[in-house]
């Protein structure tokens, strides 16, 4: 059944990103990748990735639709029509790159096999000695506040470098 | 053919990842709109993450989340999510709202001063 679900979410998915590339109206672009945030969180909720789905639900699907549609309301809203330039080689270029990782996907790990590699190097240390190291019950908190705490701490200098980029980009509100 | 099939379903998620990252590639490099482009980038990067974050599944695995049967050493790995790539997403999710509000600032800033988000009619007013 999850699988199931799991396959419908991947098949909306694919609909909605079309659907926000193809949309000459840009507020109808917009809100349908705001819908593909949705999907995306509950695609990752699906997935066992809880901590990620909630980030996303919040940031993905309302923050940035925020951002969008303030940034609309002060400039245009449609797409002129026009056929994409340089459309030929955009498509090579995109079916090339496809090709090539579809052909990589053959030396992937199948889905979902505990034994992958990814699943077998680091994390098992983690899951068993995380709670007793840190106290949290949640190891990707434990991993996120403690065992990688400067990733942590320097996204925040990210964050408000970007910030500064905004306000030094835009402004002060002139009212 | 039900090899085929088992290979298919084995896959079927990774081929689907790489479906949306040429969505969002496609609308960068080939629509003119600069909105657009800003689009086809959150796209990208979410099918990335997409990406990262199936590699933490395990069949038959649940949430990361433990006990106190962990102090006793009763964890089994194999039957908990590897909680990695979720705390190395979970920055990437916030890189990717930083480097959206950037962009957006700078089509503000764009258009402001050439009145249009169309990539040729900028280039004509340059």
């Amino acid at each position: 059944m999850s699988g199931l679900l799991n396959a419908l979410f991947l098949a909306l998915l694919v609909i909605l990103a079309v659907a926000a590339v193809r949309v000459r109206d840009l507020v109808g672009a917009v809100l349908a990748l705001s819908a593909y945030g949705l999907v995306l969180a509950l695609t990752w909720a699906g997935m066992g990735a809880v901590d990620v789905a909630f980030t996303e639900a919040v940031v993905g699907a309302g923050a940035s639709t925020v951002f969008f549609l303030a940034t609309l309301l002060r400039t245009v809203r449609t797409e002129q029509v026009r056929l994409p330039r340089a459309r030929a080689a955009s498509l090579a270029a995109v079916f090339l790159l496809g090709g090539l990782l579809f052909l990589a996907t053959h030396e992937f790990p199948s889905w979902g096999d505990p034994a992958s590699p990814p699943s077998v190097h680091v994390s098992p240390r983690y899951l068993r000695l995380g709670y007793a190291e840190t106290g949290a019950p949640n190891i990707v908190t434990a991993v996120l506040a403690d065992y990688r705490g400067y990733d942590t701490l320097v996204e925040t200098v990210v964050i408000f470098t970007a910030a500064l980029a905004c306000w030094v980009l835009l402004g002060r509100p002139k009212a | 053919m039900t090899e085929l099939l088992a290979y298919a379903a084995a896959r079927y998620n990774y081929w689907v990842y790489i479906l949306l990252m040429l969505i969002g590639f496609y609308a960068m490099v080939a629509h003119g709109n600069l909105l657009k482009k800003v689009i086809g980038m959150n796209i990208f990067q979410t099918a990335i993450i997409l990406f990262f974050l199936s590699t933490s599944a395990k069949r038959g695995g649940t949430l990361p989340i433990v006990g106190p049967e962990a102090l006793a050493g009763g964890v089994a790995p194999a039957q908990l999510m590897n909680p990695l790539p979720h705390a190395l997403m979970l920055t990437a999710i916030v890189v990717m709202v930083a480097t959206l509000g950037v962009a957006l600032a700078v089509l503000v800033k764009i258009y402001r001063r050439y009145r249009s988000f169309e990539e040729d009619v900028i280039l004509d007013r340059l």
